[in-house]
């Protein structure tokens, strides 16, 4: 192949790659943003929405694609409900002191991964891609008659990761018009701004902290449902996802919504290509010295405005 | 000045019982105490900074792996004897902590913790990308030479041991020393308002480096110590989990007291032992007892007897 579908392809599995991690670091934001809890469990509960997704698509057995479309149903509504379970028992009794929210969600991480590993096992398992219908992918070439397309040998891509970043696009859609369109984004954006003025005004700040936690986590779940039959369910599947997201979130701007999209597609663009560069980790080391050196010069995000 | 003669009869009388149970334990509980020694350094050096200055760091291991590859890669690799290897060691740990420390400390609070879990992390990695050396996660074995000092062969259990307790014995009377000292009351003055120890006229960004760097280096002697006691370097030592286990040994046993990690790390070292027995998932026990803590005993153990029975307890 040359050059040009190369290039193509790697940026194709950049976006599968930007879109499954845009939703995920999406779910952090936004209880950074809204609750100022660094929620280190995050990728605690990507696993275990993969994890129930396997479960999800095991239970209903029958065609690939039904089991899929219940397990993208069920698998983040179970997740979110966990978690805001979480948010009542543990998150709320602490009172959200930034410290202690992180000690407690260390805590709350190996409580999940470790009960997953009783109940699941330790093997990966995977989930069937509800299609596997693969595309070819064309190209444009110059003939005597100008330019044409034709299909190269090779150049394709499945249609399920297609399908990804679709649905990627359309949930986060749907989470910009639920948070700048509804009431309940409304009230979830007055909470970000200031809590003691929105409880002032009668919103009931403590059900949007448990509705917003429930959120975040569904919205990792959806990321894990999206990837697992790319990639398979495994109970440590978690750490990647997280410091990830930790990376996407912190170059974004701590709780800023639409620097969360443009770093994740940064990220995952690159991602891929600096790892032709670089070893992987290598490209790992530079990425989280990177962060750690924004945080300490930038605490704002390369994107994000100074607070005043 | 009563407290002072308590604090001196508390922690003679620790290491007195320490000796006589390091004389007396059959020899599976003697091994454990052994482990339980070491690993109380690391606590107390982590406490050094969490518990008596208030900042919450979540990548020791950077420390602790510092002073263990310190140790390792000279021995091993630059053929130095076990004390020049220690000392080399605990200066890796204690140039590691300067420099992460005077970066990480111009964030604070959340900053503060996710710098340092970065810095850790990337240290990890670092130690996997120079496998050809490191060996990575495997790690490599120390030669007999590395594990010979001042004459003793501390391969035996019973040199080990009695390395242990002497190393441990001096950093606990060192740091109870430390905290009824002019700086260690002053970090004690940052841990309870920054702003007016500043106004105070103490250089409180200074202090706080100095804390560092002490907290580090004291978990890098902990992290050299346990490579020559135990013969093995490995890039285990330097993962999250490493981070997260003085934090959980702290807040178990006490922060901000001189007892309370030697108790954490015991508590926690018999509970993780015991439920590796039962299922593989023995970090079960870990997390449920970080919610717990935080939920319900955030002073830890040696807190509670503070509260309830001692009030002068260091």
């Amino acid at each position: 192949m040359e050059f040009g579908p190369h290039l193509m392809l790697a940026l194709l599995e950049g976006a599968v790659t930007s879109a499954v991690l845009a939703l995920t670091a999406m779910g952090l934001s936004l209880v950074f943003g809204v609750m100022r809890v660094v929620n280190v469990a995050h990728g605690a509960f990507f696993m275990l929405g993969a994890v129930a997704a396997w479960w999800i698509a095991d239970l209903v057995g029958a065609h690939p694609a039904l089991g899929f479309a219940a397990a993208l149903l069920a698998a983040p509504l179970l997740v979110g409900a966990g978690a805001m379970l979480a948010d009542r028992l543990i998150l709320a009794p602490v009172g959200y002191d930034p410290e202690r929210t992180i000690v407690a969600t260390i805590g709350l991480m190996y409580v999940i991964e470790q009960t997953v590993l009783m109940g699941f096992g330790p093997d990966a398992r995977p989930v069937a891609p509800p299609f596997d219908a693969r595309i070819a992918l064309p190209w444009v070439e110059r003939t005597a008659e100008g330019l044409a397309l034709y299909w190269p040998w090779g150049l394709s891509i499945t249609a399920y990761k297609l399908f990804v970043i679709a649905a990627a696009a359309a949930i986060l859609a749907g989470l910009w018009a639920l948070m700048t369109r509804t009431g309940a984004g409304l009230v979830m954006r007055a909470t970000q701004q200031d809590r003691d003025m929105a409880r002032a005004f009668g919103v009931p700040v403590s059900r949007v902290f448990a509705r917003v936690f429930g959120l975040g986590a569904a919205l990792a779940a959806m990321g894990a449902v999206l990837v697992v039959p790319i990639q398979q369910a495994h109970y440590l599947m978690g750490g990647d996802p997280l410091l990830l997201s930790f990376i996407v979130v912190i170059i974004g701007g701590l709780g800023s919504l639409p620097g969360t999209v443009v770093a994740a597609l940064l990220i995952g663009m690159t991602d891929g290509i600096v790892s032709v560069f670089l070893s992987p980790t290598l490209a790992k080391i530079v990425a989280t010295l990177a962060v750690a050196l924004v945080l300490v010069f930038r605490p704002q995000g390369l994107m994000g405005r100074a607070r005043a | 000045m009563i407290d002072a003669r308590r604090s001196l009869l508390l922690h003679g009388g620790i290491v007195a019982c320490l000796a006589l149970l390091a004389a007396t334990l059959p020899a599976y509980h003697a091994g454990n105490l052994t482990r339980i020694l070491v690993l109380a350094v690391y606590a107390m050096g982590y406490n050094l900074l969490f518990g008596y200055t208030g900042l919450l760091s979540l990548g020791h291991a950077l420390f602790f792996a510092a002073g263990m590859y310190g140790f390792g890669l000279s021995a091993a690799l630059g053929g130095l004897s076990a004390g020049a290897a220690l000392l080399a060691g605990v200066a890796a740990a204690a140039l590691v902590a300067g420099l992460t420390g005077a970066l990480a400390l111009r964030t604070r609070d959340v900053a503060f913790m996710i710098v340092t879990l970065m810095f850790a992390q990337a240290g990890y990695l670092t130690i996997l990308y120079f496998g050809t050396w490191t060996r990575g996660d495997e790690g490599f074995v120390l030669p007999a030479a590395a594990r010979r000092l001042a004459g003793f062969d501390l391969r035996g259990d019973g040199a080990r041991l009695v390395a242990a307790l002497t190393l441990f014995s001096a950093c606990f009377l060192a740091t109870a020393a430390l905290t009824g000292s002019r700086l260690g009351r002053t970090l004690i003055a940052i841990r309870e308002n920054e702003d007016r120890a500043r106004m105070l006229g103490y250089d409180t960004a200074r202090l706080k480096l100095v804390a560092v760097v002490l907290s580090g280096t004291l978990s890098g002697l902990a992290g050299a110590a346990y490579a020559m006691l135990f013969g093995y370097v490995g890039a285990s030592f330097a993962t999250v989990q490493y981070s997260i286990l003085p934090l959980l040994w702290v807040l178990l046993g006490g922060a901000g007291t001189t007892v309370g990690p030697l108790i954490g790390v015991a508590l926690v070292f018999y509970l993780i032992d015991w439920s590796s027995r039962v299922t593989d998932a023995y970090m079960l026990v870990a997390g449920v007892a970080l919610i717990g803590l935080t939920l319900f005993a955030p002073q830890g153990v040696a807190g509670l007897i503070r509260r309830k029975a001692a009030p002068w307890l260091p």
